[in-house]
């Protein structure tokens, strides 16, 4: 039994992983997250996969949403422009696709900070409004630019390879993807305990005062919307190559109210909340899905009815985490950890 | 009092008593109402100046033209740091940069941040790696980010409040809130500090306190002090000069005896009944 946590130096103070029980719950995860793909069964894989990309996406909406306050109702939109660059780069500039995919999250940093220059006079609603405009006219060019899109249509990427390889198996994208969301998780942590994402907090909880500390407000609004976009990007780009296909329907209005669902309950301003809230709302579906097959042999009726359950449960679930618990998964799972700190003696 | 703090909080390059901040003619419009009509104030480096007056009379929206807030319709200000910069037009956080600090009448803290976090905040415009660096935190970013911690840790004690440093500040009461500003502005390295009403709504042992902080910020490390408060006792008892402001104008200025028996100060702001309150001694310690 340990009697308290005591640091020496200002160094271990500021690690982000102070005691054992972190460190080796730590390990315990990274060593899931390896072994993973090579026991479970090809729909589990694809689940994980869509996991790894939500992940991704939901970070970088966390970036600006959560940690910024910059309200965004653009996300689907942004993740289109990276899904669609990378998808063009490849199939009609036969860039490789593993390069396409850091030119397209550059691409989306540069479109995402355009969208972003309404910050610097708007804020709360009157910007979600804003950045709504940014997930029309988005996906407004998407659909009409034929020549260049392919409009309404789907657009065909050339299946990865690497080294002859197909990399868009399962299997093989697991690696990307999840390589992937385990170093944009390790910058995002990072960022948050610089002074750039401390100002970013700053403008979150307290504009005024933050511009007073010396604080540019328009350089790190901007920058705020540059990186968010860009990590937003990079989930579009891998969702690009990882499905071979891009369309549209895969990034109306829908997708950014579920994004927003998704750090909501999974904690917004936190990057394990971004990662419950993910799993959450991929498994949910799944689940319910799941649950309907299995009862369709006593209630023939109910095959049917599953989309609309799954939406009214959707609703259901958010109205629950808003009343109950409104700083999300990552909070109860805090809770959890609290009590079990002291346990067998927790009183 | 020597305590042995191993950073500098000061970051003026004058001397004592030179000119730091010059308002000259200062007036500030909102629509139709006259908020600063003609205002002039000289404050030299190293003193406490006290600005008093009933309330509606101009002193926040001074302090915000000053911080770059608000920008006066006409009259300039001056500000001398390295050289004479002309604070009118700048936008706040520049005015930040040339060593300008603040706190607020109502706190404006990060509130979801912790104690260090908000200290750190503070000490922002002096962080230099870049945002790849920080991304990677390896090597200058990390160094960084110790050495700033080690000097948030000398407010720290210096303002006593060891205690609550991991302590998320919305969760803080009201006293220790207003101290955690006091720090926040100080991590900046003031060349001068602008405090409005730091002691508003305070018990008289909280008082103590933050006239304590506030007087070691000033006779240790000699940073420059502009006051907004309502207490006279603390007004008189420890500013050096107190300039009263009435409906957007200068009514009067000097020392806290020249102002206490200033008759215009006594009828205008105080009102007749106060007058005898004021004739009491006064003890400055």
């Amino acid at each position: 039994m340990i009697s308290g946590i005591y640091y020496t130096s200002y160094e271990q103070d500021m690690a982000l992983r102070k005691t054992p029980a972190q460190r080796i719950r730590l390990a315990i995860l990274i060593l899931l997250l390896l072994s993973f793909p090579f026991f479970a069964s090809r729909y589990y894989l694809t689940l994980a996969n869509q996991i790894g990309i939500a992940v991704i996406g939901a970070i970088g909406l966390n970036i600006l949403v959560g940690y910024t306050g910059q309200i965004s109702l653009g996300q689907g939109a942004f993740m289109a422009v990276g899904a669609y660059t990378a998808g063009i780069l490849t199939a009609h500039y036969g860039v490789p696709w593993w390069a396409s995919i850091p030119v397209a999250a550059l691409f989306t940093a540069l479109v995402g900070t355009f969208f972003g220059l309404p910050s610097l006079r708007l804020k709360g609603l009157y910007l979600a409004i804003a950045t709504l405009a940014a997930q029309v006219i988005i996906l407004w060019i998407v659909t009409h630019w034929k020549a260049v899109t392919g409009g309404v249509e789907a657009l065909v990427v050339p299946t990865p390879k690497l080294f002859g390889v197909k990399m868009n198996t399962d299997f093989n994208f697991y690696w990307v993807i999840w390589g992937t969301a385990v170093l944009i998780t390790i910058m995002t942590v990072n960022l948050f305990r610089t002074h750039y994402g401390r100002a970013f907090v700053a403008i979150r909880d307290q504009d005024i005062a933050a511009s007073v500390m010396g604080i540019d407000l328009f350089r790190y609004k901007l920058l705020a919307f540059a990186i968010s976009s860009f990590v937003v990007g990079l989930a579009g780009a891998l969702l690009a190559h990882y499905r071979t296909i891009v369309n549209w329907e895969r990034f109306t209005m829908d997708v950014s109210v579920t994004y927003l669902a998704m750090i909501i309950i999974g904690g917004l301003g936190s990057v394990t909340g971004s990662y419950l809230g993910a799993a959450f709302m991929t498994l949910l579906p799944a689940l319910i899905t799941n649950l309907g097959r299995a009862m369709k042999a006593s209630f023939p009726a109910i095959e049917g009815l599953i989309p609309f359950i799954q939406l009214a449960i959707f609703g259901l679930v958010i109205i629950i985490f808003l009343i109950f618990e409104s700083e999300g998964l990552n909070k109860i799972w805090k809770d959890i950890k609290d009590y079990f700190r002291l346990w067998p003696f927790s009183y | 009092m020597q305590r042995g703090f191993s950073s500098q909080l000061n970051s003026s390059s004058l001397r004592p008593g030179e000119l730091q901040l010059s308002v000259e003619h200062l007036q500030l419009n909102f629509g139709g109402v006259t908020a600063l009509l003609g205002v002039d104030l000289q404050i030299r480096q190293g003193e406490i100046f006290a600005i008093i007056g009933p309330n509606g009379a101009g002193k926040t929206s001074l302090l915000n033209c000053i911080s770059g807030l608000y920008h006066p319709q006409r009259g300039r200000i001056l500000f001398y740091h390295n050289g004479e910069h002309d604070l009118t037009h700048l936008r706040p956080h520049q005015i930040a940069r040339l060593g300008v600090a603040r706190t607020f009448q109502n706190i404006e803290l990060f509130r979801h941040m912790t104690v260090l976090d908000n200290l750190l905040a503070g000490a922002h415009i002096h962080m230099k790696s870049n945002l790849l660096a920080s991304l990677i935190y390896w090597g200058m970013a990390q160094r960084e980010q110790i050495q700033f911690r080690r000097f948030i840790e000398d407010i720290i004690e210096l303002l006593e409040i060891q205690a609550i440093r991991n302590k998320v500040v919305a969760t803080l009461p009201y006293g220790l809130q207003k101290r955690v500003e006091l720090g926040r502005a100080l991590a900046l390295r003031p060349a001068i500090l602008l405090l409005d009403e730091p002691m508003a709504g305070m018990n008289t042992e909280e008082k103590e306190d933050m006239a304590r902080f506030i007087l070691d910020v000033n006779e240790e490390y000699g940073v420059t002090i502009v006051l907004i408060e309502h207490d006279m006792g603390v007004v008189m008892d420890i500013s050096d000069r107190v300039a009263v402001l009435n409906f957007g104008q200068k009514i009067a200025e000097g020392t806290p005896d020249e102002v206490r028996n200033n008759p215009l100060v006594i009828e205008a702001y105080l009102g007749e009944e106060h007058a005898a309150l004021l004739s009491r001694p006064f003890s400055k310690s």
